[in-house]
């Protein structure tokens, strides 16, 4: 068959040939492999209809590792010699590819001995490639020539004129295109290539410059993209005859261009060019081209710094910025020439616009020297200029425009963290004008960036704000004024307590900083005004966020929680007494409002402690809770004994304090043993079962499931979750505590499903089948957002409860079909509880996730849309929009339903329903569930979201709808409210 | 696009910077309380259309300001000025043109338009104020499927 005279039936014998040895290359001995390729070497002279068999045996011996050497090199000129390979099809081109690069990859030293021969070989193999698949093969095969140091010999030019005849890449994947190689794959490939020696230089600058200029945009982002990749291994020789050419290009775009893009490959490559530059060493005898390139650069910008009309000034400064922030050296020499030219400028511009933008190009500046981190004291521009700078910033921040002010603020934080840079007299300036912009000034911008501005700087200058700054805040804050307006005291103490939280942001502040929190804490607890529950939530507030600013440093943490803790349990401790002998004092400290904002300050001054630490401060708190052990506390003499779980009416205050024992015991770090904890499990059970108050009784089973989630498994484990259910049970089908024991059972289910415990089927079964009772349906509805949503204080991973990440889907696999079945076979009345059920689920899973498992839901989705709960029709619509834009085809096919659904939700009802009191306001703040403002715009913004989506579909689908849509949209482009008016103008605009 | 190849006519021209997002206000989230349609929500509307000959946006060439909208939203008019880069402009009609579509296209019914060239900027401004207060003559133009690809490119989002 290999000698007959046909080429077909020939060609079809070394088919069989080549294919055996491509399944069986790596059993061939050493002499077979010799005789194999002497063979096929042969054959290459063969009839072009047997070559592409020739080459698949060919590639097959390639891979033998038993190849005598010498062979390779045979191959390889056998192909160059006899082969035309750009005649041969892709594939068969392809395969030549695979010999060469299979050869490179075990026979590199053999390869080399062939010198430029070999280089040549390559260029005449490639010269004409077509093929994006190939390509991609043949670039890298250069990639490699180049990094391993193949001899090029003189056809450098020849290597690269065969490679940049692709440059730029112009090519677009056909549609449908199984090969899935995309444009960015061919500019990077061909991009390495070209960037790969200082050796192509001469040929690819002027190439580059040429498609700068060119009217694409593609073709000058590659351009700048590609000079800036060769700057990372050229030298100042390379550049040397181009810098002006190159100059003149970037220039001319930056200043000219439109494009965001090109403006920012601009300036990155002028960057990278400065950088090249500044990087080179020089011999003796050379001149530093930087210098010269930055004069030019500066000669062609600085003018426009100074022009009145101020046209080119901020094309101008990105460009000296651009060049300036590629080394000290370069940094120098144009801060030199530009720094006093701005400062002159801003005191020449009387205007606030005008010197702000002077003042945001100067930053610009400063932040470039952030970059180097210290001022040297020999070389610095910035130092010489110290008084003239500070003066310009200080007018800034003294000037009635906020923008300025905005701008002046940022610029003292920079000069702040440069070290050095400001004087001890400059610094307390700098900390009075901090003061009176975040106390005095009316803007609420200003006053919040200087406060964030003494937090960024406290850290470096820790004496001077505490010395400076905390005295005066706390002064202000204990100051009684008579002469101003309550109104204006009252914001001005906020602005105290907020600038006091700001600043701690340094150990030594901290200590300085939370006595003065607490003890404006005691004043205002004590005090009997109206508005003191604000005063004492605001400390609060501030005192989180010390708390969390100290978490990362644990001597500053165990301060804090050794200080704050034991005092604020000292004051509600006492409160609660107070109250249960009918004392007014104090009240303010029970209320559900301020004891919902202690709780964060405990957990967070709770959750970053060590083991050892936390399970100190546990062991105090546990029996002060389950004992009335107060011993620990600050102030310890209280007029009864504290025992916040024991029976009778006058104790209700103190038991209200268990939501500050659950923001303990839940943020503890799981390998804390907690003291006592089954009798701690019981008495909590028990209260969240018997407790008539539903703040209590919540705060009670959160605390339960907090403490359950994160319990060992075992035989303790089951026994008290069997006891929760035994205690829940009954309670659920019967009498007045069927929502407390409602609660419950959410929170632990919660507890549960959080760590894949297999009671938690069980528990959601259950849940399941309240959805048809009519009474509970509606809350244990609601209740499903309590399962999926994050929970603020207990039952996150940021108080280390046991939770995995899949838990939500993983919920969605298991639960929804139930829901959709029980959806079916519900009657009526209790129809709408499922849809919301489900609704809670789908809101909270992962959209990719959604769009992958909505189609199955659809026909459930679409009944929803006629549902009138809005929550539901809130829900369903959100699910349906991605899917619109993803699965257009699916949707299609109800396009007729989707139309009229989304058109009759598009227009505010004109009988509105009022939404259903929440059943159970006291579950969980659920953003549905309770009065939520903008739900019905909510509704109405979605459903036109839905019907922008709507156009993704193919235009023959909607072609006869868009008339009716057209007309339908222009009502919501009257809607009372402005986003809604906003969604109609998009919607109607793409239709 | 139009006068593709041909020099432009200002090439260079002044670009002013882009008023961000209109933030959205505590009020602006209650269901209850209605929100007039101001001059900023019609500023909103025509500020990001673009110009026919520069990748720019009507606002970053200043030809549409805020302080030249005026809308009285109980009697229902809009008035907006619009002041051509140069004053020989010839794209000045077609400019005219795209913001009197979007706003026919963005507004309810109920409104009165009037879109006209800022006095004393413009070579023919009362030729094209007459052309585009002719509501017949917009319609005509709007019939014209040329034209009306131009505009609707002007229309059109950004990337």
């Amino acid at each position: 068959c290999l000698e007959n005279t046909d080429p077909r039936t020939r060609g079809r014998g070394i088919q069989l040939l080549s294919q055996v040895l491509l399944q069986c290359y790596s059993l061939l001995r050493e002499k077979e492999v010799l005789h194999l390729v002497l063979f096929y070497e042969n054959r290459l002279q063969d009839h072009h209809l047997v070559i592409p068999s020739v080459l698949q045996g060919l590639r097959a011996l390639s891979m033998c590792e038993v190849l005598s050497p010498g062979l390779a090199v045979s191959v390889l000129k056998a192909i160059f010699q006899e082969v035309h390979v750009q005649s041969l099809l892709q594939l068969d081109r392809h395969t030549v590819y695979s010999i060469i690069t299979n050869f490179m990859g075990t026979r590199e030293e053999e390869l080399k001995g062939l010198g430029a021969d070999f280089t040549f070989g390559f260029i005449q193999v490639m010269d004409g490639e077509k093929d994006p698949r190939n390509l991609l093969v043949a670039f890298q095969i250069v990639r490699d020539l180049i990094a391993k140091n193949y001899a090029l010999g003189p056809f450098v030019e020849e290597l690269f004129e065969v490679t940049s005849c692709y440059f730029p890449i112009d090519f677009t994947p056909p549609p449908n295109d199984p090969h899935g190689i995309q444009r960015e794959d061919l500019i990077l490939s061909l991009r390495a290539v070209l960037a790969s020696t200082p050796q192509f230089a001469e040929f690819l600058l002027p190439l580059l410059i040429e498609k700068m200029d060119s009217d694409l945009q593609s073709a000058k982002l590659d351009a700048l993209q590609t000079l800036t990749a060769c700057c990372a291994i050229y030298g100042q020789k390379e550049l040397q005859e181009f810098l002006p050419s190159l100059w003149s290009s970037v220039r001319r775009e930056v200043f000219q261009t439109a494009s965001e893009k090109v403006e920012a490959e601009c300036l990155a490559a002028l960057h990278a060019l400065s950088a090249c530059l500044s990087r080179s060493v020089l011999s003796s005898d050379t001149e530093d081209l930087l210098d010269s390139f930055l004069s030019s650069i500066l000669q062609d910008c600085r003018h426009h710094l100074c022009e009145p009309d101020m046209k080119l000034v901020w094309p101008s400064a990105k460009l000296l910025q651009a060049a300036a922030g590629a080394s000290l050296r370069a940094y120098h020499c144009v801060t030199r020439s530009v720094l006093p030219l701005l400062l002159e400028q801003y005191t020449k511009h009387p205007q606030s616009s005008q010197r702000r933008t002077i003042l945001e190009m100067l930053l610009g500046f400063l932040e470039l020297q952030q970059k180097w981190g210290h001022v040297e004291e020999d070389e610095s521009t910035l130092l010489s200029l110290r008084d003239p700078v500070c003066s310009v910033v200080f007018s800034a921040l003294t000037d009635p425009s906020v923008q300025l002010q905005l701008v002046g603020i940022r610029a003292l934080t920079v000069l702040g963290s440069l070290q050095g840079f400001l004087s001890p007299s400059n610094l307390e300036l700098v900390v009075d004008h901090i003061i009176r912009l975040a106390l005095h000034e009316e803007d609420s911008q200003s006053s919040e960036a200087a406060m964030e501005a003494a937090g960024s700087l406290a850290p470096t200058y820790p004496k001077v704000f505490s010395g400076h700054m905390v005295p005066r805040l706390e002064e202000e804050l204990q100051s009684e004024r008579e002469e101003e307006s309550s109104r204006d005291h009252c914001s001005l103490r906020q602005r105290c307590l907020q600038a006091l939280a700001a600043v701690s942001t340094h150990t030594s502040i901290v200590r300085e900083t939370v006595p003065v929190l607490l003890q404006h804490l005691q004043k205002v607890q004590k005090g009997s005004e109206a508005g003191n529950t604000k005063d004492v939530v605001s400390v609060c507030q501030s005192l989180h966020r010390v708390a969390l600013q100290c978490q990362q440093d644990a001597e500053g943490c165990w301060y804090y929680h050794q200080t704050v803790v034991p005092c604020l349990l000292a004051m509600a401790v006492q409160a609660a007494m107070q109250e249960s002998t009918h004392s007014p004092l104090g009240k303010a400290l029970l209320e559900e409002e301020v004891l919902a904002a202690m709780v964060p300050v405990i957990s967070a001054a709770t959750t970053h402690l060590s083991p050892e630490l936390a399970a100190q401060s546990v062991s105090h708190v546990v029996p002060l809770f389950l004992d009335g052990e107060v011993s620990f506390l600050p102030q310890n003499s209280f007029p009864c004994s504290f025992q916040p779980f024991e029976d009778g009416e006058c104790l209700e205050a103190q038991r209200r304090l268990v939501a500050l024992l659950m923001a303990i015991v839940c943020s503890l770090p799981r390998n804390v043993a907690i003291p006592q904890q089954e009798r701690l499990l019981r008495e909590l059970l028990a209260l969240s079962c018997s407790c008539n108050c539903p703040f209590t009784a919540t705060t009670a089973a959160k605390c339960f499931a907090g403490l359950v989630n994160k319990h060992p498994a075992g035989q303790q484990l089951d026994e008290i979750l069997q006891l929760a259910v035994n205690r829940m049970e009954p309670s659920l089908a019967e009498g007045p505590r069927q929502m407390q024991a409602l609660t419950l059972l959410l929170w632990v289910t919660k507890a549960l499903v959080l760590r894949y415990h297999p009671l938690s089927s069980r528990l959601t079964d259950k849940l399941l089948g309240l959805l048809g009772d009519t009474e509970l349906g509606p809350a244990a509805a609601d209740g499903f957002s309590l399962l999926m949503a994050e929970s603020p204080d207990v039952l996150h991973k940021g108080c280390h409860a046991d939770v995995r990440i899949m838990f939500r889907q993983r919920f969605f696999t298991d639960n929804v079909p139930k829901l959709v079945q029980g959806f079916h076979g519900a009657g009526p009345d209790v129809k709408a509880n499922y849809l919301k059920g489900l609704s809670h689920v789908l809101n909270h899973l992962p959209k990719p996730v959604l769009v992958t498992e909505l189609p199955t839901l659809l026909s459930l989705l679409l009944e929803a849309l006629s549902c009138s709960d809005r929550v539901v029709q809130l829900s369903t619509l959100s699910c349906l929009q991605p899917l619109l834009l993803e699965a257009p085809q699916i949707m299609s096919l109800h396009v007729d339903t989707l139309v009229t659904k989304f058109l009759s939700l598009t227009s505010s009802p004109t009988m509105v329903r009022v939404p259903s009191p929440c059943q159970a306001p006291f579950l969980h703040p659920c953003p549905f569930c309770c009065p939520h403002p903008g739900l019905f715009q909510a509704v109405r913004i979605a459903a036109l979201r839905c019907a922008h989506a709507l156009t993704s579909l193919p235009t023959i689908v909607l072609l006869p709808y868009k008339a009716r849509v057209i007309r339908a949209l222009a009502k919501p482009l009257d809607d009372k409210k402005r986003l809604v008016r906003k969604e109609a103008v998009a919607a109607r605009g793409e239709w | 696009g139009p006068g593709g190849g041909a020099p432009l006519e200002n090439a260079n021209p002044l670009i002013f910077r882009r008023s961000g997002e209109r933030p959205v206000t505590a009020r602006e989230e209650d269901d209850e309380l209605p929100d007039s349609i101001d001059d900023r929500e019609i500023f909103d509307l025509i500020r990001s259309i673009n110009d026919p000959e520069h990748p720019l946006t009507l606002e970053e060439l200043n030809v549409v300001e805020q302080v030249r909208v005026k809308v009285n939203d109980a009697e229902s008019t809009v008035a907006v000025e619009f002041t051509p880069t140069i004053p020989h402009c010839s794209m000045a009609t077609l400019i005219g043109l795209s913001i009197k579509v979007k706003l026919i296209r963005s507004l309810p019914e109920r409104f009165k338009l009037d879109v006209h060239i800022t006095p004393g900027t413009h070579a023919s401004e009362h030729a094209v104020n007459k052309q585009l207060a002719d509501k017949e003559r917009v319609a005509a133009a709007l019939e014209n499927s040329h034209l009306l690809e131009v505009v609707n490119q002007c229309l059109s989002a950004r990337s």
